[in-house]
């Protein structure tokens, strides 16, 4: 086999074009400033090489060359500045219109969920001329979503969710790397990205097997984890109103205002006497260890999906605040109760 | 080659003053206690060599078909450890500094020379853990020790090393505080602030950064040690922590580090330029003002290690942007040295060739710096080999040039003998050839998207990782040389005199080497640091 020898990854996003004039326009600076340093060192080691007869000549400095060579660094370094945090700001704002798609890394492999439903592992595949929003978490260590092709790269957190995006510019395979050290496999963390024209993508998001769009099973989660006994919206409700939750200001009991987010929604699932929506009581159990991160995400797009003119008020309860701390530990003692039988019936508590 | 008057050992020195293992395992004497440094850190650093050439000897190929995943990732986590914590941080100021900085402000000793021989002894404790951790297999955490990958989930001794780190950097605090209070309090009459030479700035620069910074590692090891020893939550989401938590708090002190590692060496080349150039320094105040800058800047610019790891756009914003403030000190320091040359009168004596390799490698790792702290680019390119280079060009073919050439510098002073010039050249000579091809291909690897700490790696990047690995071979002989020939001098090469490169500065002005209380009669000081050429020897040196 002839021996490659790249120099530059391939451009297959709309951004790596943008970072690759940065990064020639830094390598023409890092050049010129090289051969700048190395050739004034090897001209003054030549030209003032030691001569019987000819001593140094003294100088103690200069204050103007001082602010010279200051300044010049720091104008040209604040150009780069300026010009990179302008692309950063770029990479850091999804386009509102964005496809979603959800990943979870764990030791030693990558998951991704579609919106229609269909999931893939080591692999992920996109459409051509759509921006893509990858939402990020991790099931264990702290591992790394980075697409060369693209360059992009953002953290995957075991605790709450990032988030990366793209547009896809040209059809084909290319790597996806974990890029933060993850333990044993960590090299083996890889997989890929599939590039395909919107209409090739439709063929093959219509050939997976999903069994339903990620709001439905999240919807059956929703049933079956027993989540509607409580947040109902009538006047009876123990727990807040879902529709039209999702990206609005809740006020807590303290007083602080968060806005409801994916990290919110998950963080209010795993631990829900974290954040205590103003007018509630900490009753709602915990769901760490009963829902995986799969189930999350599709919790979460169920949520989000639900109709926002349904929306009503979080808390339609007319006597806020009535119940009683007896009842609290038995409504928590019921619900414990009916989550074992769930999770026995149903270890994974997902869709067979 | 010298034509110095004296050319026969002084009598009586600091090396055959007395005898015996007692003598050198109870000695207070700074000179003493850096050989004991010396032979240490070497150790660490062949150690760490050793893990760096099955690195690149598994890397040669495309598959890991050399070592195992587990066994890849202890090789190189052990190297960065050993090479971090065991070599790069004691290297120049404890080996050097410890030699040179009560010489060189004109003290018999540093201020607390007991302290002094015990950071050796906290040293020599770390440095057991550190080897306990290694022969109970090693601990595969990289070095960064990153949660809760460390605290919850690999089954290697990471309290052992963790704690071993822990105490090492009770040394460093050790020998920052010897310096800062010396550099105050034992300066010889007239030896002022302004005569004070650039080596001594850069390691009081550097102590500053021991002293405040290494309290801060050893918090977060300790945490670190109660999260993994007894589930108490800090960093672990499922004890209720927050991992990046970690992040913050471990390069607080890390990045802050690499000025440790950096600036002494930037005082060695200061030194070196201008005895090889026969000049007073170029733009003094600024060079020793510099140093202070980069300790001071140096301690806000942590997260730029952090771009992606989920801190905030703003944040980030304000990191890269502080991250430049801290370049600039650094760039000042090399058009000082340059301008220094000009017009001088320049040998290529060994020091001053390792001089030249540094500037001009330190300067492209300088730069490359600017990619990372570039938000957009750094997105691209963190945690790929081009950050790999890039910290390369800065610690070895920066810190680890400026380290052997002040070995070189001041190994006549150290050892009363000069060590053969002809393989000295030759081994300068190696490294730096050998260091660039080891390295530059990293860069190109790393803009491919070549992952580091990656055991195998897809087969486009053979060509750059063989030629890496080739490199290599060549560096390992440029370190192994001077091991060879430096230790032939001791025995068989030729008497130094006491200032055989006809150099300024106090410790030139002692015997080679210098007796144990240093100086026969302290010294006054009426003149700067580098008062080349009011003297007409300047003219016909050698």
């Amino acid at each position: 086999m002839q021996p490659k020898l790249p120099l530059f990854p391939e451009q297959a996003s709309t951004i790596a074009g943008q970072v690759d004039s940065l990064y020639i326009f830094l390598v023409l600076i890092t050049a010129f400033f090289s051969l700048l340093i190395g050739a004034l060192i090897l001209f003054f080691a030549v030209k003032y090489k030691r001569k019987p007869g000819r001593p140094a000549e003294q100088i103690h400095g200069s204050t103007l060359l001082e602010i010279v060579w200051t300044s010049i660094p720091l104008g040209i370094s604040m150009v780069i500045f300026v010009w990179a945090a302008a692309i950063f700001y770029h990479m850091q704002r999804p386009p509102a219109n964005a496809m979603e798609i959800y990943g979870v890394g764990k030791q030693w492999m990558w998951k991704f969920e579609h919106q229609g439903g269909q999931r893939e592992i080591n692999s992920l595949h996109v459409p051509t001329g759509r921006p893509v929003k990858v939402t990020l978490i991790s099931q264990d260590v702290i591992h790394d979503f980075f697409v060369p092709a693209f360059r992009v790269k953002q953290d995957v957190l075991p605790n709450r969710y990032t988030y990366t995006w793209f547009e896809a510019t040209k059809p084909g395979t290319y790597h996806l790397f974990c890029s933060q050290y993850c333990g044993t496999k960590h090299s083996a963390m890889i997989g890929d990205v599939v590039v395909m024209t919107p209409e090739d993508y439709e063929a093959w998001l219509a050939s997976g097997k999903a069994e339903g769009s990620l709001a439905s099973s999240g919807e059956k989660l929703f049933q079956q984890l027993g989540c509607a006994t409580c947040h109902r919206g009538d006047s009876g409700a123990r727990g807040p109103n879902l529709p039209g939750l999702y990206g609005r200001s809740v006020r807590l009991t303290d007083d602080r205002t968060v806005v409801a987010d994916d990290n919110y929604i998950r963080e209010s699932i795993l631990l829900p006497n974290a954040k205590i929506v103003s007018g509630f009581q900490p009753i709602m159990p915990t769901f760490q260890g009963v829902v995986k991160e799969d189930d999350l995400v599709q919790l979460i797009a169920y949520i989000k999906s639900l109709p926002p003119e349904d929306a009503g008020p979080l808390n339609n309860r007319t006597s806020p605040g009535m119940i009683r701390d007896s009842e609290v530990t038995n409504i928590q003692k019921q619900m414990r109760q009916e989550n074992q039988d769930k999770a026995a019936s149903k270890p994974s508590g997902k869709q067979p | 080659m010298s034509t110095a008057t004296q050319t026969v050992m002084p009598e009586k020195h600091y090396l055959n003053e007395f005898f015996g293992i007692r003598s050198w395992l109870l000695t207070k004497d700074h000179k003493r206690i850096a050989i004991l440094y010396l032979l240490t850190i070497s150790f660490f650093f062949f150690l760490g060599g050793l893990f760096a050439s099955l690195i690149r000897l598994e890397l040669l190929t495309p598959a890991g078909d050399l070592f195992q995943s587990d066994t890849y990732n202890k090789l190189f986590t052990m190297h960065g450890v050993n090479m971090i914590f065991f070599f790069l941080i004691p290297s120049v100021p404890a080996v050097l500094g410890n030699f040179l900085v009560p010489i060189m402000v004109g003290a018999r000793d540093l201020a607390f020379p007991k302290i002094n021989l015990l950071s050796w002894y906290i040293f020599i404790a770390g440095a057991a853990f550190a080897l306990t951790a290694l022969l109970y297999g090693g601990v595969d955490t990289g070095w960064t020790f990153y949660t809760p990958l460390s605290s919850g989930y690999l089954r290697t001794p990471v309290i052992v090393m963790g704690v071993g780190i822990l105490i090492a950097g009770f040394a460093s605090i050790f020998t920052g505080l010897n310096f800062i209070v010396t550099v105050h309090r034992m300066r010889a009459p007239g030896m002022t602030w302004g005569r004070l030479p650039l080596f001594v700035w850069a390691n009081y620069a550097a102590s500053l950064i021991m002293v405040l910074g290494t309290p801060v590692l050893a918090i977060t090891l300790i945490l670190l040690v109660l999260e993994r020893g007894f589930h108490i939550g800090i960093f672990d989401p499922k004890l209720g922590g927050d991992p990046v938590l970690f992040q913050h708090m471990f390069w607080f002190y890390s990045h802050p580090a690499v000025y440790i590692m950096i600036l002494p060496g930037m005082g060695v080349i200061s030194e070196i330029i201008t005895c090889f150039s026969r000049k007073r320094v170029f733009g003094y105040t600024f060079i020793a003002f510099s140093s202070i800058a980069i300790a001071v800047f140096g301690f806000v610019v942590w997260a730029h290690h952090m771009f992606v790891a989920g801190i905030s756009t703003y944040s980030a914003m304000v990191f890269s942007l502080l991250s430049y403030a801290v370049a600039i000190p650094s760039a000042v320091k090399v058009f000082n040295w340059i301008a220094t040359m000009y017009k001088g009168s320049v040998s290529y004596d060994t020091p001053m060739l390792y001089a030249f390799g540094f500037i001009g490698l330190f300067t492209i790792g300088g730069l490359t710096g600017l990619f990372l702290a570039a938000l957009g680019l750094d997105v691209h390119i963190h945690d790929t080999y081009f950050v790999i280079a890039h910290f390369h060009y800065v610690m070895v073919g920066g810190m680890v040039m400026a380290y052997l050439g002040g070995l070189h510098f001041w190994w006549p002073k150290i050892t009363g003998r000069i060590y053969p010039e002809f393989w000295a050249k030759l081994a300068a000579l190696i490294t730096f050839i050998g260091f660039n091809l080891t390295f530059f291909p990293q860069f190109i690897l790393g803009y491919l998207g070549m992952p580091r700490r990656y055991h195998s790696y897809p087969e486009e990047f053979q060509v750059l990782n063989v030629l890496s690995s080739a490199g290599a071979s060549i560096l390992a002989v440029g370190f192994i040389l001077p091991l060879i020939y430096l230790l032939w001098s001791l025995r068989y090469g030729e008497i130094a005199g006491p200032n055989p490169w006809s150099a300024k500065g106090l410790e030139w002005t002692t015997s080679s080497p210098p007796p144990t209380h240093n100086f026969d009669v302290i010294p006054v000081v009426t003149e700067g640091p580098y008062n080349y050429g009011d003297d007409e020897e300047a003219a016909g040196v050698h």
